[in-house]
C-alpha cells in the first residue's frame, strides 16, 4: 500500500487519534476515584498532623484507610465561619465530604487579595462578607477541644499554606506548613519539624486579643515574646509565613474571640450574641 | 543474542544519553535533589522510551513518512500521560514532588532521538531493548547525581538521616549548594570528565 497518499495519511491520523483518546479516557476514568481519594486524604492528613495526630501515616501500609479512620475518630465537627465571627454552616456528620472540607482556601485567598487591592470601602465590606473560613473542631486525645484553622498565601515562587490547631485557651497546639515550589533546602524547609515545632505553645489569642507571631532573623527568637526563628537564607518565605498567619488570623479574629476565653461551644454562639444585644 | 546484548549495554555506559550524548540535562537538574523522585523519574523515562520505541517499531511500516514526527509525539505523549495518571493514583507523594517534570518527559530529547534513530528502522524487540537501555542509562546518572546531592546537601539517603547527629553538634553543616540546580550541572560535568578520561585510555589501547 502507498503510505504517502493524502487520503491514507488523513485516515491514519484520525484512527490514531481516536484510539489514543479512547485509551486515555478509559484509564483516566478508571483511576479518577483513586486520585480524588488521594487528594482528600492529603487534606485530612494536614488537618490531623497539624494537631499532632495520625503521625504513623508514613509507616502504615494502607495509608488512605488509616487516615480516614483517624479523621473520623478525632474530627467531630466542621464549620464555615464568616469574618464577623458567625457560624454560617456546621457539619457533624461525614465531615470528609462536607462543604467546609471541600471549601477551597485558595479561592478565599483570591478574595482577600481583591479586598487588599480594592480602594472603595463599600465594595471591600461587601467582599469581606462573602469570605468563608473553614474551622475543624478536633477532640484531641490529650484533652480539650482544638480549633483547626487554615491559611494560604504567596511564598517566593508559588503558594504556601498552613493548618494551625488552637487550644481553648488560645495557645497554638501545633502548626504545619507546606508549599508548592519554594527552593528546596531553603524556603522549602518550612515543612520541616525544626521550623513548625517552634509554633507549638505560642499564644495566638490572649485576653481576647490577637497576638501577632513574629518571625525573626538570626536565631534570636524568644519564645516568650511570641517569636519564632526564620529559616536562614529564606527571608522572603519566612516573612510570607508571618504575613499569611496575620492576614488569616485577622479574619478569624471575631470567631476566635467568641470561642476562646469564654470556652463557649460553637452551638451557643447565636445565644451569646443575643445576650450581648439585649444588654 | 550477542547482538542484542550490545544493544543493551552500549547506551548504559559507552553511549550514555546524558554523559556522552548530553541529552535530557534539563530534567536531570530538576529531579535529583532527593533520591526517591530521581529513581521514580528514571523508571518513568525507562518505561516511556522502551514502550514508545517498541510501539513505533511495531507500526513503523504503516506510518506515513510525512507525518512521522507527529505520530511519534502522539505515542510518546500517550505513554507519558498514562504514567502521570498512574503516579497520581498510586504514588501521590512522589508525583507531587516530580510535579511538572513528569509531563515534560515528552520533551525529553532521548525519547524522540531513540525513536528516530532506532525504532523507526529496527524490529520491535531490539527497539524495546534499546529504549529500555537508554532509559536505564539516563536513570543511572540521575541516581548517582541524586545520591551525592541528597547525601551532602541534606545529610540523608531516601529521606533517612545518615550523617550522625554528633557530626552536626561538632559543627558539620549540610552544603546548601548541593541542593541548588547548578551543583547538578557541576556533578554531571564531573561524571562526563571521569567517563571521557577512562574511555580515552580505552581508545588508545
Amino acid at each position: 500500500m502507498d503510505t504517502n497518499k493524502n487520503t491514507y495519511t488523513v485516515i491514519y491520523t484520525i484512527v490514531m487519534v481516536a484510539i489514543v483518546a479512547t485509551i486515555l479516557a478509559v484509564v483516566s476514568m478508571g483511576l479518577k476515584n483513586r486520585q480524588q481519594t488521594n487528594i482528600k486524604v492529603e487534606k485530612q492528613m494536614y488537618i490531623l498532623n497539624c494537631d499532632g495526630l495520625a503521625t504513623d501515616a508514613k509507616k502504615v501500609s494502607d495509608r488512605n484507610s488509616y487516615v480516614q479512620g483517624e479523621f473520623e475518630k478525632y474530627i467531630k465537627e466542621a464549620l464555615i465561619v464568616n469574618p464577623t465571627g458567625e457560624v454560617v454552616k456546621s457539619f457533624t456528620e461525614k465531615i470528609g465530604d462536607c462543604d467546609a472540607f471541600a471549601l477551597s482556601i485558595k479561592d478565599q485567598f483570591d478574595i482577600m487579595r481583591k479586598i487588599d487591592s480594592e480602594t472603595d470601602v463599600h465594595k471591600t465590606e461587601e467582599m469581606v462578607q462573602t469570605l468563608q473560613l473553614p474551622v475543624f473542631i478536633c477532640d484531641n486525645p490529650e484533652g480539650g477541644k482544638h480549633y483547626i484553622l487554615s491559611g494560604y498565601g504567596a511564598g517566593l515562587w508559588g503558594p504556601i499554606w498552613t493548618y494551625i490547631a488552637v487550644t481553648e485557651d488560645g495557645k497554638i497546639a501545633g502548626a504545619l506548613f507546606d508549599h508548592e515550589s519554594e527552593t528546596p533546602g531553603l524556603g522549602g524547609e518550612i515543612v520541616s519539624e525544626k521550623f513548625y515545632s517552634q509554633f507549638k505553645d505560642e499564644a495566638l489569642v490572649a485576653d481576647g486579643q490577637l497576638v501577632p507571631i513574629k518571625v525573626v532573623k538570626g536565631g534570636k527568637a524568644n519564645a516568650k515574646d511570641n517569636e519564632v526563628n526564620a529559616i536562614s537564607g529564606a527571608t522572603i518565605t519566612s516573612t510570607a509565613v508571618q504575613n499569611m498567619i496575620s492576614q488569616w488570623m485577622n479574619y478569624y479574629k471575631p470567631y476566635l474571640q467568641k470561642v476562646i476565653g469564654g470556652s463557649a461551644p460553637a452551638e451557643t454562639i447565636a445565644e451569646t450574641e443575643e445576650t450581648i444585644k439585649t444588654e | 543474542m550477542a547482538m542484542d546484548k550490545k544493544i543493551f549495554t552500549t547506551p548504559i555506559i559507552k553511549a550514555n544519553p546524558i554523559t556522552v550524548l548530553v541529552l535530557g540535562i534539563c530534567s536531570a537538574l530538576a529531579v535529583t535533589v532527593k533520591l526517591e523522585p530521581a529513581i521514580v523519574m528514571g523508571i518513568s523515562v525507562t518505561l516511556v522510551t522502551g514502550l514508545s520505541s517498541f510501539l513505533i517499531s511495531l507500526i513503523r511500516k504503516t506510518i506515513p513518512n510525512r507525518i512521522r514526527i507527529i505520530v511519534q509525539l502522539v505515542v510518546v505523549a500517550m505513554f507519558v500521560i498514562l504514567i502521570s495518571q498512574f503516579l497520581k493514583a498510586y504514588v501521590y507523594d512522589v508525583s507531587k514532588q516530580l510535579s511538572v517534570y513528569v509531563g515534560l518527559i515528552i520533551t525529553n530529547c532521548i525519547i524522540m532521538g531513540r525513536i528516530e534513530a532506532f525504532g523507526l528502522t529496527e524490529k520491535p524487540l531490539p527497539s524495546l531493548v534499546d529504549g529500555l537501555a537508554n532509559g536505564l542509562g539516563y536513570g543511572l546518572i540521575l541516581v548517582i547525581v541524586a545520591f551525592f546531592r541528597e547525601l551532602i546537601g541534606s545529610g540523608s539517603i531516601f529521606g533517612l538521616q545518615v550523617i550522625p547527629q554528633s557530626f552536626y553538634e561538632a559543627g558539620y553543616m549540610n552544603n546548601g549548594l548541593f541542593i541548588m540546580p547548578p551543583m547538578a550541572l557541576i556533578l554531571i560535568g564531573c561524571l562526563i570528565w571521569i567517563q571521557r578520561s577512562i574511555q580515552k585510555e580505552d581508545d588508545k589501547k
